[in-house]
């Protein structure tokens, strides 16, 4: 029998396309927030699917590693299965739907509840790198306003949503400014979870793979979100515990119950609720997980 | 006195075309400059290498700035040059689609250049931009309304706003009433004068009209295939043209 293992890369990806995807991470950490171009490869999965994140991930990756996928902050959703077990079969790595045990944890839309040590990667799928894109089309000028530190026209767009909507409506991928230089888009998480990204003791990644750029948020880095001296930032949150759990303090999804429109709130991180029922807390609808 | 601006030699070819050629100027603080010629003489090509927007090939622009006096703006830092771009420095293009951003509603077009040098106080901007669009005789109510709703004359005036909120000291104008219906123009250029007197701008102005120049200018440049061939005050250069260029300009031969 032949060793398979001589027929595939660890983790997909060849050793160089690695070794190259590294060097843009470490420029990336370097320079913390600044999106560097690298040369993003084919993955067999559609972009969409985080063919950014997957390549971050693919790079990071070590056989001793023990990964979580979340999309929208639950384990078992198509997306998030898929790119597991895309891991699971090309680098054999353990994987684990528990945050505290995973050393790498890839991430669509969401930053885990519970909070991030020191010894954890947090890698983001990014959909569009560029927070200046939606005012300003041109990459060159973009470019230049990076290098410049020109970022009135962030607050132009902060200023329409006030002046639309009586206060700033945008409610994901709110922009941030990092280590007090660059202005950063932390890819479509809800605001709730900017504070997260602030002094966070894990290393956090963000690829993006059809734009073909990558940039990082290294550990105990400032990060702030942007906003006016009279309409200041607010993290924001529904008005409701968690169904299940009862927690008071996570981001919440709705969710449709019946068919006469009933509905419940329940926390968007499944491993955080999971837990908290494990740990006895139930919510309004719930019952203990050592019941259910 | 020292001159505003001091322009020395300047130089700027496309290939082996002549964009504008040894232009030599002073511009004295208060003063508007017309610069009038027919189309392809090299009006535009000067203005945008004076507003840093072009790069000459060769010659100085020395502008006398608030912070460190006279400076070269051709080999100053390109951030410094953006700077004065949007503080003390306006320009206003021919085409508004080309000074105004179409998809900010006009509050935000106005605002811009506050928040650009660091406001960040949403009721303050908002109130500036209200007491700006009211200067250029735009209703307040059309403050949260996109400029793509608005006329071509109005829409020039909003770009007029949004140029001088953060109290520029000179203001490039390329072609201001080009393109508009002649009722309009006159509104606008009735505009532009009251403001140029009130805030004690200075202006240079390219225009082939010379009813522009007549109405703002105190002296005029009269350009001819990238070189200025007569300059003088306004009044004179119209009524007693010296260059046969400048006379077939003023018969309005070349007038069309
Ligand atoms: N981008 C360009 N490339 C090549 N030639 C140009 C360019 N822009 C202007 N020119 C030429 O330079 C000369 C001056 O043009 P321009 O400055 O636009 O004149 P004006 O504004 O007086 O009409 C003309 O001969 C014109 O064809
Ligand atoms: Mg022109
Ligand atoms: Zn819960």
């Amino acid at each position: 029998m032949t060793d398979m293992s001589q027929d595939y890369n660890f983790a997909y990806l060849d050793e160089q396309t690695k070794r190259m995807i590294r060097r843009a991470l470490l420029k990336a950490v370097a320079i913390p927030g600044y999106q560097v171009p690298f040369a993003s490869r084919e993955m067999p999965m559609p972009y969409g699917w985080g063919t950014g994140g997957v390549q971050v991930t693919a790079a990071c990756l070590t056989p001793e590693d023990r990964l979580k996928v979340i999309d929208q902050g639950a384990d078992d959703t198509t997306n998030a299965v898929s790119i597991r077990k895309f891991f699971e079969r090309t680098a054999d790595v353990a994987v684990t739907e528990a945050t505290s045990e995973a050393s790498i944890i890839q991430t669509r839309h969401r930053i885990p509840e519970q909070a991030l040590s020191e010894e954890q990667i947090l890698v983001y799928q990014v959909p569009i790198p560029e927070p200046l894109r939606f005012l300003e089309p041109r990459e060159s000028e973009t470019r230049k306003m990076h290098a410049l530190e020109e970022y009135g026209l962030m607050h132009v767009k902060l200023y329409e949503d006030i002046a639309k909507n009586g206060h700033i409506a945008t409610a994901f991928a709110y922009p941030v400014k990092v280590e007090g230089r660059y202005v950063m888009d932390p890819s479509p998480i809800p605001k709730f979870d900017n504070p997260k990204m602030d002094d966070c003791p894990a290393l956090q990644l963000f690829g993006a793979g059809r734009e073909q750029r990558i940039y990082a948020v290294p550990p105990f880095t400032k990060v702030v979100s942007l906003d006016f001296e009279d309409h200041p930032f607010e993290a924001g949150r529904a008005a409701h515990d968690c169904a299940l759990c009862g927690a008071g303090d996570s981001y919440l999804d709705e969710v449709i119950i019946d068919d006469e429109g009933g509905r419940m709130f329940v926390c968007s991180d499944t491993d955080h609720c999971r837990t908290r029922r494990e740990a006895g807390h139930t919510g309004a609808l719930g019952v203990p997980e050592a019941f259910a | 006195m020292t001159p505003l601006l001091e322009v020395r030699d300047l130089t700027k070819r496309y290939g082996p075309r002549i964009g504008c050629a040894d232009v030599t100027f002073e511009l004295w603080p208060g003063e508007v400059l017309g610069i009038v010629g027919e189309s392809g003489s090299g009006k535009s090509t000067l203005l945008s290498c004076l507003a840093g927007h072009l790069a000459p090939d060769t010659g100085s622009v020395v502008y006398d700035t608030r912070a460190n006096g006279a400076r070269d703006t051709l080999t100053m830092s390109e951030p410094e040059r953006r700077m004065l771009g949007r503080t003390d420095w306006a320009f206003v293009h021919q085409n508004p689609r080309d000074g105004l951003r179409m998809n900010v509603s006009a509050g935000g077009n106005v605002g811009e250049r506050l928040m650009a040098v660091g406001a960040r106080h949403y009721g303050n901007i908002r109130a500036t931009a209200s007491d700006w669009l009211g200067r250029v005789e735009i209703a307040d109510e059309r403050i949260d309304d996109r400029p793509s709703a608005f006329s071509g004359g109005m829409q020039q005036r909003l770009q007029i706003a949004r140029n001088l909120v953060t109290g520029p000291r000179l203001v490039f104008m390329d072609e201001p009433t080009g393109g508009l219906d002649v009722s309009v123009q006159a509104r606008l250029l009735d505009l532009i004068r009251a403001l140029v007197r009130d805030l004690g701008l200075s202006a240079i102005i390219v225009t082939h009209d010379l009813a522009v120049v007549r109405l703002l200018a105190d002296r005029l440049m009269v350009m001819k295939s990238g070189r200025v061939v007569e300059e003088g005050l306004t009044d004179q250069v119209l009524d007693d043209p010296q260059h046969a260029y400048t006379q077939l300009l003023v018969s309005s031969v070349l007038h069309v």
